[in-house]
């Protein structure tokens, strides 16, 4: 398929802005929606639009199919051993939550440690923060180096026989560096300790198989892979998730309720209380089968790696600009670029960028500790998907050339 | 005759409507904000900050013969080239004065839906800081 054919798949990169043709540079936060995903959402919320799993009637039984459908089609994308241990949330920062509570309910008493690293997302960071001050645990951190490469001889001299759980991200969404969560994974397992990946970037931008990582939890977004917002999915390997409290009480997580105690619901539903988004659930489908299709593309894999070479090859060679997140080896950098410029604040950019028709994004971008480690404010970052032209990218450096010279 | 604070509404109006890109509107402000006086190192402080913009915004004042004059800065240039632009309209004005502007300059040169909503935001704040600066010394002597 050629980027050209791609591109038709998704109707919002047609539109103008102020005029101009949009070039959108912001998937990293939310990737544009295809035609499969919007029909589905249609589909589920014109005809099968009723309560899943408890009604006999017709139209509840087509929408437990789809939304059965799509645990059956996120099981096979990330080849999990059970449809048992996909359990459907509203996205990635509640699937971090649900562990978070559950497993440190379970798990987790005061003295005790827990490891999540310096590039991190706040939702990787804060649902971890809370339990350690609900338990009384401590929360450590492994660095990043100036490379935003993670300080990996320092992991296990973190991990300790207090530590409980590891929490790392695939690919943080600054850095755009695909992390060794294999190695890490690999290291915590051999002293006992169970690791949870945040797959929200790393869910796009490389193929997961949650058994061969053999990662204890696996979180992602479905608006990050095409899907609708407010979805997403934890993967927990049911020796974990069999042993954790629900999170959530009420509706569909019952086994039977009576005053005198409750018993839950068998997995996955333990840890789906309450009306699901059924119709957002089921576009998880086609999203992923056209996800699956483009990473086995070889002419959209070849665009991709195009683009990224030329972007990184750009902003690299621009003495204005330093770039943050250089791995060693280029092969582990995604197409997503955070950047600043000496002089010219990431916000002014983005503004000006903006009225030429690019959407970036500019700030903190949710990973506060990361801006405090390489010392600024705030960032600005350019992330591009596969639909995203050599034509765009050599656009954006061109637009980013004026809009630094009118800044300076 | 001194100019009123409406006719200097008008020209901030009339100005911008010569420009017909945003591209140029941004330059304008740029250098605004480029020209604005220097603020003191000293007054960045927490309590002259102004909450709801991505950049961080400084908003100082002081009162002569029954004026308010404000200095502020911001860390970001088109932000301070549009507090820059609210200072040339609003300081060395009575509180009376500014209390009786509708602030409809901002809608009128298109700054307002045209920013982003976080920068849309930060000015909405600014306006409501000038407001407030403006309502607390209301009967000031001259």
């Amino acid at each position: 398929m050629t980027v050209e054919q791609l591109r038709e798949n998704f109707p919002a990169l047609d539109r103008k802005v102020y005029g101009k043709d949009l070039v959108y540079l912001d998937n990293a936060a939310t990737v544009q929606r295809p035609r499969s995903v919007m029909d589905e959402w249609e589909r589920m919320t014109m005809e099968s639009n009723a309560n899943i799993h408890r009604a006999v009637h017709l139209l509840s039984d087509e929408a437990t199919r789809s939304y059965e459908q799509a645990r059956e089609a996120v099981r096979e994308h990330i080849n999990a051993g059970s449809r048992e241990e996909v359990v459907f949330t509203s996205g990635v920062t509640a699937a971090i939550n649900l562990v978070a509570f559950s497993f440190g309910e379970a798990f987790v008493k005061a003295g005790d440690e827990v490891v999540v690293t310096e590039c991190e997302h706040h939702s990787n960071i804060v649902p971890w923060q809370m339990m350690c001050l609900r338990k009384g645990a401590v929360l450590k951190v492994l660095p990043v180096d100036d490379r935003g490469e993670l300080a990996m001889e320092m992991l296990p001299g973190l991990l300790t026989d207090k530590t409980k759980i590891v929490a790392v991200t695939h690919i943080s969404n600054v850095l755009g560096i695909v992390n060794p969560v294999k190695d890490i994974i690999d290291i915590c397992h051999s002293v006992g300790i169970p690791v949870l990946v945040d797959g929200a970037q790393g869910i796009v931008h490389s193929e997961v198989d949650v058994q061969w990582l053999d990662c204890d939890f696996y979180a992602f977004s479905g608006h990050k892979i095409y899907a609708a917002t407010g979805t997403g999915v934890l993967y927990g390997k049911r020796k974990w998730l069999d042993r954790m409290p629900p999170y959530m009480g009420g509706g569909e997580m019952v086994g039977t309720v009576k005053f005198s105690g409750t018993t839950y619901a068998p997995l996955p539903l333990k840890f789906e209380a309450g009306t699901q988004n059924f119709a957002g659930i089921s576009t998880l489908s086609p999203a992923l089968a056209l996800a699956s299709g483009i990473s086995k593309d070889p002419c959209l894999k070849e665009n991709e790696r195009k683009v990224r070479d030329y972007v990184l090859d750009a902003l690299c060679s621009d003495k204005r600009i330093k770039l943050y997140g250089c791995p060693h080896n280029r092969e582990k950098k995604i197409p997503l670029f955070s950047f600043s410029v000496e002089g010219a604040h990431h916000e002014d950019l983005a503004l000006i960028l903006d009225k030429m028709g690019i959407a970036t994004r500019s700030g903190q971008m949710c990973a506060e500790p990361l801006m405090d480690r390489f010392g600024v404010t705030g960032m600005l970052r350019a992330s591009f998907a596969p639909y995203n032209t050599m034509h765009e990218a050599e656009y954006f450096i061109k637009c980013l050339d004026r809009a630094i010279g009118m800044l300076l | 005759m001194e100019k009123t604070l409406q006719d200097v509404e008008n020209e901030v109006i009339d100005e911008f409507s010569m420009f017909d890109e945003w591209l140029d509107k941004y330059e304008y402000l740029i250098e605004l904000g480029k020209s604005l006086d220097e603020y003191p190192e000293s007054s960045k402080t927490d309590n002259h900050l102004i909450k709801g913009c991505q950049s961080r915004v400084w908003l100082d004042y002081k009162t002569e013969d029954g004026k308010i004059f404000f200095t502020a800065d911001s860390d970001a240039i088109i932000t301070k080239g549009i507090i820059s632009l609210l200072i040339k309209i609003y300081s060395g004005r009575t509180p009376e004065e500014i209390l009786s502007s509708d602030f409809s300059v901002v809608d009128k040169i298109g700054l307002k839906e045209n920013l982003s909503p976080t920068r849309a935001n930060g000015l909405v704040s600014m306006i409501a800081k000038i407001k407030e600066v403006a309502a607390l010394n209301t009967g000031i002597k001259k």
